[in-house]
């Protein structure tokens, strides 16, 4: 395991393991400066005062007291957001709580997250909303945005009160978890969240076609006697969303893509105008079905929508790479060891995330010409940030001080023990990546990654 | 003495022509333990066999059962409706509970696909799957092969049909990895939603027509119909579906002169096998059975038994 040098950075102490402020300013010198909104990508120094990015330039000189951090040799990124996560707080603590996870998010380079509703109780009123903005606020970590829940209960029949949630601060509906099987009430939901400027982004999953069924449908499911879910669940919902956005002229943001059907519809979607965005997770990016028979039916590669074959991979990542996909998310889902270690039907679906997939992108991705770092960092930032309605994170003077600070040099082994979520259930334990996170800044305060301490 | 290069039987996917071989020649000679008067060995002594069923079974557990029996070891049952399972235990909790009373080898029905291989990746005892799900049923695929070896000597180019529902069936892919490692050519015959494409994949040929498929058979399988299939809509009626793939004297007349018959049981007479043709000559539905314990015997023998018994 390679180490950077401690010299390097000599105030990474204070900062190891959580979130620190400086005052009165802090200094990020000769970092590499990737912004691929601005079109900037050169060396440089970043001055943060407060909660902003205030100056950008070279070879700043300290100012009295200032906080110096060498970032030589690093590449500073705008503050990464992850778009669909599960933070299990309330009701489902022992998985995941919002302290831990957001958390495991910073230590995975995100500056800001997005949680889903499926929570208990469901987050689909106020005081849920609220309760997880002060949860948050005290938990040290990235910053949380709640998404809120399309129908009361996510019980797919009335909607819940929009308009309260988005003045509560949600910047999405979606019923994730479950897709909202009446055409009619996710039309009313596209139409009615129009009015907020907010998406309601669709769990693309035809319940029918998946009740009972555990992988991907073909050849692997097959062999493994395994009951398949096909790719049809998913562009079937795919195209009646898109069709029902049309119609209504609402906003539509497809969640995990899976299949290279969906990408296409989510293509011509868009080339017909529909208001239409889609996300593809890190797992559909780097997995494939034929992982649950080499793993010997492990249950942490059960996952939904279920990882697919290598041409649905493909087309991920090519419409990922020509930004017909507009997110990378990792729909981190922590999970008990208790809700993983049975049989795999009995199991639950889901794969834990935040803390490693950036360092996963960047390592089987990046490194190996596969994505462009500069996509990689746009699909992480400006994508997320314009279907969410949230400022595009941003490297220019005057803007919110989150920064991703990334080592594509830094090699290091994924143990269960070093990740900060509760959830350990990932099929890459034991991986080797090279590329990882290192600091993350959230509103002017520093979180370094413990392995450098 | 000879021992298989494994601690599990899970399926026969993974398990080479050599290691059938072997286990074949043992139960050769396991039946005529079968079918000798005094039916005791002690290659078994001191061990202990456990059957742990989550799903009824009669032919399976109780073949188990005399396997281990027969050679001298001792056998207990767990079945679920029984068990500590009733109380919401989980399959790993059980196994452990289970494996700390001293058991060397656990047999597990499971109706979750892949559950014996979760239990011998924590278990240190042998595991033998005795079907899980629609995945494999091992020990059926080789007593299966054992029977038809029995009576054509090689399987090597004999065209053998799988008749029925292949979908859902771990003794269709049980048998499809044991028939096509030795080089028969076998064809799964069935109503279109009860034939997953994919099944090319492993290396058959489909056919949604019995009467062509049968054409030319040295051996067909029957597999039984789960009538539950109907209310999930998967065929019309057991009527229409006998009328399409049940085997009856005149779909037996297009195969070869003397084709085999096989059954894994328990057979729905009328349904999948009419009752002429279950009980006629062509028939080897008992002879399975029998087969059935010789080679339960020998894979117990082989994973755990004592040296004695092989010179």
């Amino acid at each position: 395991m390679s180490k950077l040098s401690l010299t390097v950075f000599p105030n990474y102490q204070e900062a190891a393991g959580e979130l620190t402020s400086f005052s009165p300013s802090l200094l990020l010198q000769k970092g590499r400066l990737l912004d691929p909104q601005q079109g900037l990508d050169a060396v440089g120094d970043v001055r943060l005062q407060g909660d902003k990015i205030v100056q950008v330039g070279n070879n700043l000189p300290p100012l009295a007291g200032e906080r110096v951090v060498s970032c030589q040799g690093l590449v500073l990124a705008p503050g990464f957001i992850d778009m669909h996560v599960h933070l299990r707080e309330p009701g489902y603590e022992y998985k995941e709580d919002i302290a831990s996870g957001s958390q495991a998010a910073l230590a995975g380079g995100f500056a800001q997250i997005c949680c889903m509703p499926n929570t208990y109780p469901i987050c689909d009123n106020r005081s849920v909303v609220e309760f997880i903005k002060q949860q948050a606020a005290h938990a040290n970590g990235a910053i949380v945005w709640p998404i809120a829940a399309i129908t009361k209960g996510e019980a797919g029949y009335e909607l819940s009160e929009m308009v309260e949630l988005r003045q509560a601060g949600v910047v999405a509906f979606s019923d994730d978890g479950r897709p909202v099987i009446n055409g009619e009430v996710m039309r009313n939901a596209l139409e009615y969240s129009s009015m907020l400027g907010v998406p309601v982004i669709s769990h693309l999953e035809d319940p029918y076609l998946s009740e009972g069924r555990v992988m991907h449908h073909g050849a692997v499911s097959t062999r493994l006697g395994l009951k398949g879910i096909p790719a049809a669940a998913e562009e079937i919902m795919a195209y009646r969303d898109l069709q029902l956005a049309k119609l209504v002229d609402g906003q539509i943001h497809l969640a995990h893509l899976s299949a290279a059907g969906t990408v296409e519809l989510l293509r011509q979607g868009k080339e017909r105008g529909i208001k239409a965005s889609g996300e593809v997770t890190v797992h559909h990016l780097l997995l494939t079905h034929e992982m649950v028979a080499e793993s010997g039916y492990d249950s942490n590669t059960k996952v939904n929508p279920p990882l697919r074959t290598e041409e649905d991979r493909q087309a991920l990542l090519v419409g990922l790479r020509e930004g017909v996909i507009d997110a990378i998310v990792t729909d981190h889902a922590p999970h008990h060891l208790d809700d993983k270690r049975m049989d795999f039907d009995g199991a639950a679906f889901g794969i834990s995330g935040l803390d490693v997939a950036v360092a996963l992108i960047l390592s089987r991705l990046v490194s190996r010409g596969e994505l462009s770092l500069e996509r990689m960092i746009t699909a992480f930032t400006t994508g997320p940030a314009q279907i969410l309605g949230l400022t595009p994170p941003s490297l220019t003077p005057g803007s919110s001080a989150n920064i991703t600070v990334l080592d594509l040099q830094l090699t290091q082994e994924i143990a269960a023990t070093a990740l900060k979520s509760k959830g350990k259930n990932m099929p890459y334990l034991g991986w080797t990546l090279t590329g990882w996170p290192v600091m993350t800044i959230v509103r002017g305060k520093l979180y370094a990654h413990p392995s450098l301490a | 003495m000879r021992r298989l290069p494994r601690k599990d039987i899970l399926g026969l996917e993974e398990i080479s022509t050599q290691e059938m071989d072997i286990i074949l020649a043992t139960a050769r000679s396991m039946k005529e333990l079968v079918q000798s008067p005094v039916k005791k060995e002690s290659s078994l002594k001191g061990k202990v066999v456990i059957n742990l069923f989550y799903e009824p079974s009669t032919r399976t557990r109780s073949s188990f059962e005399l396997a281990g029996k027969y050679l001298g070891g001792d056998v207990i049952n767990i079945t679920t409706a029984t068990s500590s399972v009733v109380k919401g235990e989980s399959l790993l909790d059980t196994a452990r509970t289970i494996l700390m009373m001293g058991c060397d080898v656990l047999v597990v029905r499971h109706s979750s696909s892949g559950s014996p291989h979760f239990l011998a990746q924590h278990l240190s005892c042998s595991v033998i799957n005795a079907g899980d799900g629609m995945h494999e049923h091992p020990t059926q695929g080789l007593l299966d092969l054992f029977t038809i070896r029995d009576q054509l000597g090689s399987v090597a180019g004999k065209r053998v049909v799988i008749l029925g529902d292949v979908a859902h069936s771990r003794v269709a892919r049980s048998n499809i990895w044991a028939l096509t490692k030795f080089g028969a050519k076998v064809t799964v015959c069935g109503p279109k939603t009860l034939i997953p494409v994919e099944v090319r994949s492993l290396g058959v040929e489909v056919s949604y027509d019995a009467d062509t498929a049968l054409a030319e058979a040295d051996v067909i399988n029957v597999l039984r119909l789960q009538l539950e299939r109907q209310h999930k809509g998967l065929f019309p009626s057991i009527r229409e579906y006998h009328a399409g793939w049940g085997l009856n004297q005149r779909r037996l007349n297009l195969a070869k002169p003397g084709a085999l018959v096989l059954h894994p049981g328990p057979m729905n007479r009328g349904v999948e096998i009419s009752s002429d043709i279950a009980d006629g000559d062509q028939s080897l539905i008992e002879e399975q059975v029998t087969n059935g314990v010789a080679i339960r015997m020998a894979l117990l023998h082989l994973l755990v038994g004592e040296v004695a018994r092989d010179e």
